[in-house]
């Protein structure tokens, strides 16, 4: 029996059609537009003016505070202006704009290809390398990685949980990763845990990924404190905390976080880039990101600039398909929909998802039949059909009684209503009034 | 692609199944049971079950666009589902206009007056069902047997009120049991009763499939035959003389039925697996009570409305487990 969380979870179609395609580099655009705010915390500060000669590598707005993260440039040109554009929240957010001219990195970068195994650093000098090279956790939530591995005072990190799991449909990113970068991600994996301070690391795969599983496990052999945890399929697996309980059996708290319970968790493509920062010197200005849909000509993984509009993406991988509804930054259960092709690609875009515009508009909703289905899909034992009721009735005293703030937005209960209701809709309304009400008690 | 790009909160992709399709396969899982009560009654049950099926159609089309004055509903399979579990509970020889007034009652007062589907608290056949009994006790009490044994007339008891009447006159079980009906017989549908008590083992086959197409799970069935087999079986432990035993319960009257179709209705049945199997034990043991100390040789459709009763408290007190262990 493969393991698996036990509450809830669904299984949408897979759909992983872009598996098979190797990671291609993509063309450097023309322009490109890096945002100051590319991770969860304060946005960072831009250190660069218009007319600024700027190198691939080079620093281009410093980290705004403790939970926040340096930007570097991902092209070498001239600083264009600094300025607001659209990202893919739909909002105009402050960021960089560079003409690219040529392809210049900053010297200290090794741009070669090979491995490099050793390392003598101290914990603290991995943690300021991660902090100098702008790491954050890859799989989408972008929290900095610098902040995520110490833990804060009187807790201790026993394990820590690298990520393979990609629960998304879609995507195939982190399984590129995998495939084709195993010893990078096997040396930041080391790198990570000597940075924790821990002896123990668990890799945790789905099973619909056999070769990565078989392939990590060859890597892995000869660092037992290394363990690859074969996983069954179930979304939302690579959630957090559905995933130390798959691994680890144990539950995080309510409103607690992962080191609760003593682990870290910290994606695959998180570990490649920190190999890249630690080994190579490189900051995090590159990504994967998977190109994919039922019409698009080649899906393809990408490694991409940041800042890169998507269109460009969509463009190489055999243009936009005449019956596109929509485009989704990130996967299709937790992504958000863009609403234009000038979005830049960031650190936390895993891929980019056109739908067919069949597959686009919902269904009409209708009564809820009080099936439960919601309540046996969710992950977290809540009780999304009561939840949606009473943040419609805005009654948030019963809304947050009943657990809304443990939400964790993966839209299993959105996705699995026979009656096509907008659970998560109102339950995000109920979190985020709730939220607020908690805050200005708390004054 | 036209410029527009529809943006829209995530999830983006949606289950293939809907609230018509779950309709529609407890249909299916109805259909073998209903030829085989054609095929025991005759065409009466046939009969019985199309003016049913098409009086509820017509009572939902009806109220809602004269009445309520809304988009109608009638097609989307609850009401036919409400036509046949109504046909189901009522014998073949029933009169047409008895199953108008049952139609009416189960669409326009157990549904369409609590708004419509989704909003009922009473399941609505067996509203119309117990409404019936009630109102026309005689005719809902006649029962025609297998006709296949060639004699179209003849009607007989129940094996549940041919127990319940000897037992009143001292007749011990020994002396009933070679009287009625064996088991293997009420497992095929050799026996008189209801459309839908004809055959238990089709009941269960098609219970089955439901539960492999995850219409239903296991709670509720499971819990209202457990709670029935263990309270009657305490009973018949206690004095095998005076009550009958756990597996003649099972096979008698609308327990498939009830416990399958009947009481694992989604909109009157608790939403989590623990609050199903209170409310199933709940009805299994108001059932052998009504059927062993009650007015009715039958108990099971006032257990489950009863029972209904309760969902909404059940609902609120019966929580889910929460990850991480919060209250």
């Amino acid at each position: 029996m493969l393991k698996t969380f036990k509450l809830g979870g669904v299984h949408p179609p897979e759909n992983k059609i872009s598996a098979n395609a190797a990671i291609r580099q993509l063309d450097i655009p023309k322009t490109v537009f890096i945002p100051i705010s590319q991770h969860i915390g304060a946005p960072s500060v831009p250190v660069v003016k218009k007319g600024d000669t700027v190198k691939a590598g080079q620093l281009i707005a410093q980290s705004g505070g403790f939970v926040s993260a340096n930007i570097h440039s991902s092209v070498s040109g001239k600083v264009k202006k600094v300025d607001t554009i659209p990202d893919s929240s739909g909002y105009p957010k402050m960021g960089v704009v560079i003409d690219v001219e040529g392809n210049e990195w900053e010297e200290a970068i090794d741009r070669s290809g090979t491995l490099v195994k050793e390392y003598s650093f101290t914990s603290e000098e991995i943690v300021g390398k991660i902090l100098e090279n702008g790491i954050v956790g890859l799989g989408g939530a972008t929290f900095p990685t610098h902040v995520k591995i110490v833990p804060p005072k009187g807790m201790k990190a026993e394990m820590l949980l690298i990520n393979g799991v990609e629960c998304e449909p879609y995507l195939t990113s982190d399984h590129r990763v995998m495939l084709e970068k195993p010893d990078e991600i096997i040396v930041g994996t080391r790198l990570l845990m000597k940075a924790m301070k821990v002896d123990k690391a668990y890799i945790g795969i789905e099973s619909n990924k056999p070769d990565a599983i078989k392939l990590l496990k060859e890597k892995v052999q000869g660092y037992k404190e290394i363990v690859i945890v074969p996983l069954k399929v179930k979304y939302p697996q690579g959630g957090e905390k559905q995933l130390i309980k798959a691994v680890t059996g144990k539950e995080v708290p309510s409103g607690g976080l992962p080191i609760a319970v003593g682990a870290v968790v910290s994606n695959v493509g998180t570990a490649f880039a920190v190999y890249e920062a630690v080994q190579k010197n490189k900051p995090l200005f590159e990504r994967v990101v998977t190109v994919t849909g039922k019409g698009v000509k080649t899906p393809s993984n990408f490694m991409v600039r940041l800042g890169t509009p998507v269109s460009e993406l969509v463009e190489a991988a055999g243009s936009l398909p005449e019956t596109t509804g929509k485009v989704i930054s990130g996967g299709p259960m937790m992504g958000k929909a863009i609403a234009s092709m000038d979005v830049p690609v960031t650190k936390g875009t895993s891929g980019i998802l056109l739908m067919e515009s069949a597959e686009s508009k919902r269904e009409k909703t209708l009564p809820c039949i009080r099936c439960g289905r919601c309540v046996s899909a969710c992950p977290m034992g809540l009780e999304p059909y009561l939840l949606q009721t009473t943040a419609e009735k805005q009654m948030w005293e019963e809304t947050e009684k009943n657990n809304v703030m443990d939400c964790i937005e993966c839209g299993s209960c959105s996705y699995t209503c026979p009656s096509s209701r907008p659970l998560l809709d109102y339950i995000r309304y109920g979190k985020s009034s709730v939220g607020q009400i908690i805050r200005s008690r708390k004054k | 692609m036209s410029n527009l790009l529809t943006v829209s909160p995530s999830p983006h992709v949606h289950t293939d199944d809907s609230a018509r399709k779950i309709m529609y396969k407890v249909v299916l899982a109805l259909v073998p049971a209903m030829a085989w009560s054609v095929f025991v009654f005759g065409i009466d049950a046939l009969r019985v079950t199309l003016i049913a099926v098409a009086a509820c159609m017509a009572f939902e089309y009806l109220i809602q666009r004269y009445i309520l004055k809304t988009e109608s509903t009638f097609t989307d399979g609850s009401a036919i589902l409400t036509g046949i579990l109504l046909a189901f509970n009522v014998p073949s020889s029933l009169p047409w206009w008895i199953i108008l007034i049952g139609a009416l009652v189960a669409i326009g007062i157990g549904k369409l007056s609590f708004g419509g589907l989704g909003n009922n608290i009473f399941n609505p056949a067996l509203v119309g069902r117990v409404f019936m009994l009630i109102s026309f006790p005689v005719q809902m009490t006649v029962w025609p047997t297998n006709t296949q044994s060639g004699i179209d007339a003849v009607t007989s008891a129940t094996p549940l009120a041919v127990i319940k009447e000897s037992l009143k006159n001292g007749k011990p079980i020994s002396e009933i049991m070679p009287e009625l009906p064996t088991g293997m017989d009420m497992l095929l549908g050799n026996i008189g009763g209801s459309l839908g008590e004809a055959s238990a083992i089709l009941l269960i086959l098609g219970g089955l499939y439901m539960l492999l197409r995850k219409v239903i799970t296991w709670h509720t069935p499971v819990s209202v035959l457990g709670s029935m087999v263990i309270f009657s079986g305490i009973l018949w432990l206690i004095n095998s003389e005076g009550f009958a035993n756990p597996v003649f319960h099972l096979l008698t009257g609308g327990a498939m039925l009830g416990a399958i179709y009947m009481a694992t209705d989604m909109v009157t049945s608790p939403m989590t697996g623990k609050g199903q199997i209170i409310f199933g034990a709940g009805i299994g043991v108001i059932t052998i009570s009504i059927r062993t100390w009650g007015a009715y040789p039958e108990g099971i459709s006032f257990a489950i409305l009863l029972m209904n009763a309760f969902v909404p408290l059940i609902n609120t007190y019966v929580k889910p487990k929460r990850f991480g262990g919060q209250k």
